[in-house]
């Protein structure tokens, strides 16, 4: 690989569902926190901080704080955050955060949904290391990602 | 926790390396201030030179850091492999998104349709 990017993912997944399904899922509090695994107790606007309480085993202490910024009913939403989640007493607030957006697309058969987040370039090295750091909440998560990962890809 | 094969392949001294509180902030330290002697990386901490150089060194054996001789001085500097690192960040992030997209198709599929696309799919009795 010559062109390495630090800084953005993207992904894309085709879902059997309508966009107008698709959307309420993303842009719904509760229906968001059903699959993304937190509870938030605020309707999602944009400009609206939300936190979010985790509701993952095991890292119910933790919350997710996220900015919403865009919604463009259908079609697109944003938000920023300082990816994953925080412990408590750990405080990110001054630090950059990273741009997640969604975009909603048609195709046959139901919705492309991208979602792409940008920015990690700016989060200093040593909270991105720190997301490896053994004993650590982040790294049990991040093992049991590798696992998946492995597992699917043997 | 045996990691045989995939793109973490030897992940694992990087893991180890930066698992200790110490060493994460030795090499957020280098990663601020650029290269240094141990005399500035020890300057305001508790922690000896013994200490950090025994620090230093295990950062090294998992090509994070390198001395570098400068006249009589040793300097120690971030390898620009640390970019592994940064990729590897970026990996497990997008394995993350992986599971959570997997997440909301589970999540959709246990949704009823909205009234105008009802019925279209063959739905198995949950």
């Amino acid at each position: 690989m010559s062109m390495i990017t630090t800084d953005r993912i993207e992904k894309k997944i085709q879902l059997r569902h309508p966009r107008s399904k698709v959307w309420r899922a993303l842009t719904d509090a509760q229906e968001f926190g059903s699959w993304f695994g937190a509870v938030f107790t605020e309707p999602f606007k944009p400009g609206v901080r939300l936190r979010g309480k985790v509701t993952h085993k095991g890292y119910e202490h933790m919350t997710m704080d996220v900015t919403i910024e865009r919604m463009e009913p259908e079609r697109l939403f944003s938000w920023r955050w300082h990816p994953g989640a925080a412990q408590p007493g750990e405080d990110f607030s001054d630090e950059p955060t990273t741009l997640v957006v969604f975009e909603l697309q048609d195709v046959p058969g139901g919705t492309l949904l991208t979602v792409v987040e940008s920015g990690f370039d700016q989060i200093p090295l040593a909270r991105r290391a720190k997301a490896f750091r053994m004993n650590d909440e982040g790294w049990a998560m991040q093992m049991k990602a590798i696992e998946g990962y492995l597992a699917r890809s043997s | 926790m045996a990691v045989k094969s995939g793109a973490f392949r030897g992940s694992a001294p990087i893991f180890a390396a930066l698992g200790d509180g110490t060493r994460l902030r030795l090499v957020a330290r280098l990663c601020a201030g650029g290269p240094q002697s141990i005399a500035r990386l020890t300057a305001g901490s508790e922690i000896t030179r013994q200490a950090v150089t025994k620090h230093l060194l295990v950062l090294a054996d998992a090509g994070l850091v390198r001395g570098v001789r400068k006249g009589r001085e040793s300097r120690w500097a971030l390898e620009p492999e640390q970019l592994e690192v940064a990729r590897r960040y970026l990996d497990l992030i997008s394995e993350q998104w992986t599971q959570r997209l997997e997440a909301l198709e589970r999540h959709l599929e246990s949704m009823p349709e909205t009234k105008a696309r009802a019925g279209k799919r063959k739905r198995s009795p949950a």
